[in-house]
């Protein structure tokens, strides 16, 4: 073959052309593989969202034929009769949440507010820290800790103790969303706070705070219907109780841990309870998750996350 | 230690002139910003009180437990409420095996959720898809439990358990012999996978997002295609923050206590085969603190909730640790 006088190029030699050949197919491998693990994602996206659709599913379906007037204030009936329901626990749960929000928003908010105002302090990064770890604490470990620090000295489980408990475990949740909120408050308005002759701290509670308090009252929501659901925190603490109570020195009833004793009974009308009980728990933590993703995306204003 | 002297510099040009009621303001000004910042300060300083508040009543309780049983409540299986004889080791292994298969189990999902998400979801499925995972870490432990007894353990028992055993032959192998009653070490592995997924796959499309653009650009111009440019250079780029997150998860599921104590069968015993029942730290606590009645007994579950304590506290640092590492080089 003469070679044309038009290619500028070298002719491919003989290797070259087997290692073109060799690219070519090799190219059609990876785009194979592109593709097949490409699907695999999207299946591993499609797999991961299916418990949620079929625990929310036989939720809906198992509980919904239970949820009645009667259900939110009637008392549970003893085995073997029909109806009845978990106004006691309803009424715990509501008890143990207003105790440990008292707890855990002031102490939580002020640390949050320490942590976006000190931001380089040692103690601000040991904080940051150290509530992460908290927050990743077992929380039957907090359940035996308020135990031994609230109820052996006292000698009878309580309201007050469960109360603390959950208080306890809303303090880190609620210091890194504050900060977090507090830290989308822009510099300018403190700034122009201080030139205006605001001090400090009415700088920090009625300009910073304000404008950061939808965000905090959603991380706030967020952190109480994350504890509602807590059982073994409230275990050995509030205890349960099968009658009505709101009192604070006395065993109370809390709807998870009615959940619990009715789930592992072998009545089938307690099992019919323990889901339209656990069908209001999750109602409870699905509209306060829809909530904020609408009050803190329209506070980020579109700006993306 | 620079704020006073700040607010010094602020409160000194109306000084001159100024009013006697002025500087008055200014006076108590500077005393409420002192009473704020003592207490916001005080605020702060609650979370590690309260930490080691928390580790230090439960070692102290569970001291006599160690002192009468040294090592060998880790080591030993025998647990006897009636001769007051205890060792962790079946809560111990129960723990470990049921973590570990579920991560096994979680984390392949979650990093193809979280790859899925953060390198090539289209934008208007992103968010739904974000959302409904994230909703997964809401649900509480014992709706869990609750959904696994009614739902996942008749389908265990009666699907997947059976081929498992017949159908792909595994029962001759130690793992998967023995009846199958449901309660078990596989349905607690099951259920905190489901249960760790979101952690897992939260944290690492959290790091697999502050992977910087000029990594990805580099691989593509390179000729890479995507699952290349993903698995060279995006992956690598991440990987100590999610083997964090992995860690994370691991933590959670170490210290889950409602869904595990709802289906793991609670026996002291360590069995090989993962249809067998087991027990763990969290749950052996959950069943019998309540019944304990000897000062021994409560002692014991004590010990066990320090160990427990000990290892997710360690488990804990160490997965921050590492996420921390990451964000902070994003940045």
């Amino acid at each position: 073959m003469s070679a044309p006088a038009t290619v500028r190029p070298p002719r491919a030699s003989g290797t070259q052309r087997a290692a073109a050949q060799r690219t070519a197919r090799s190219l059609g491998r990876r785009r194979a593989v592109n593709v097949i693990m490409l699907g695999v994602m999207y299946v591993a996206a499609l797999v991961a969202v299916l418990p949620l659709i079929f625990i929310l599913w036989h939720l809906a379906r198992e509980g919904a034929s239970s949820i009645s007037l009667d259900f939110f204030t009637k008392m549970p009936k003893p085995v073997g009769e029909a109806g009845g329901g978990m106004g006691n626990a309803i009424a715990g749960t509501l008890v143990l949440l207003g105790i440990a929000s008292a707890i855990g928003l002031p102490i939580g908010i002020g640390a949050g507010l320490y942590l976006a105002e000190q931001r380089t302090a040692r103690l601000a990064t040991a904080v940051r820290f150290l509530s992460d770890v908290l927050n990743g604490l077992p929380s039957i470990v907090m359940g035996i800790f308020a135990w031994q620090f609230l109820v052996r000295p006292i000698g009878h489980f309580s309201a007050a103790a469960g109360g603390i408990a959950l208080g306890a475990m809303m303090i880190p949740l609620v210091t890194r969303t504050t900060e977090e909120m507090i830290r989308l408050v822009p510099v300018s308005l403190r700034e122009a706070a201080l030139a205006l002759g605001y001090t400090r701290w009415r700088t920090s509670l009625s300009i910073v705070l304000r404008t950061a308090l939808p965000g905090i009252v959603t991380g706030a929501l967020v952190a109480v219907a994350r504890i509602a659901g807590e059982t073994a925190p409230l275990l050995f603490t509030a205890f349960g109780n099968q009658f009505w109570s709101l009192s604070l020195d006395q065993p109370v009833s809390a709807l998870p841990l009615q959940i619990f004793s009715y789930a592992i009974s072998p009545y089938d009308e307690w099992h019919r309870l323990a889901w339209a009980g656990a069908l209001v728990l999750i109602a409870l933590v699905l509209i306060i998750s829809l909530i904020s993703r609408l009050v803190t995306r329209s506070r980020l204003g579109g700006g993306g996350d | 230690m620079s704020q006073p002297s700040h607010d010094a510099a602020i409160g000194a040009a109306p000084h001159g002139a100024a009013p006697a009621a002025v500087e008055g303001a200014i006076a108590g000004a500077s005393i409420g910003d002192r009473i704020y910042r003592v207490v916001t300060t005080a605020f702060a300083w609650v979370v590690p009180l309260l930490l080691g508040l928390i580790a230090l009543e439960v070692v102290l309780a569970a001291w006599p437990a160690f002192r009468t049983f040294g090592v060998g409540f880790l080591t030993s299986s025998e647990w006897d409420e009636v001769r007051g004889v205890f060792g962790a080791a079946p809560m111990i292994y129960g723990t470990v095996v049921s973590s570990v298969l579920a991560l096994v189990l979680a984390t392949p999902l979650a990093l193809g959720v979280a790859i899925f998400l953060s390198e090539f979801a289209p934008s208007w499925l992103r968010q739904p898809v974000a959302f409904l995972v994230d909703l997964l870490a809401a649900i509480p432990s014992v709706v869990y439990g609750l959904w696994g007894i009614f739902v996942l353990l008749p389908v265990l028992r009666e699907k997947v358990m059976p081929f498992l055993a017949t159908t792909l032959g595994l029962a001759h192998t130690p793992f998967f012999s023995g009846p199958a009653y449901g309660p078990s070490m596989l349905a607690a592995a099951v259920i905190l996978a489901i249960m760790v997924l979101p952690y897992i796959s939260a944290v690492s499309r959290e790091v697999l997002m502050a992977v910087p653009r000029s990594q990805r650009e580099a691989a593509m111009a390179l000729g890479a295609t995507k699952w290349e440019m993903i698995r060279d250079a995006v992956v690598p780029y991440a990987r100590s923050g999610i083997v964090g997150g992995i860690i994370l998860g691991l933590g959670r599921a170490l210290g889950e206590t409602m869904a595990v104590t709802m289906l793991i069968g609670n026996r002291h015993e360590i069995s090989s085969s993962l249809f067998a029942p087991g027990y763990t730290l969290a749950s052996v606590i959950a069943n019998e603190f309540a019944e304990a009645t000897s000062e021994a007994h409560t002692s014991a579950l004590m010990a066990c909730g320090a160990v427990l304590l000990a290892v997710t506290l360690a488990v804990n640092v160490i997965a921050r640790w590492l996420v921390w590492q990451v964000s902070r080089e994003g940045k």
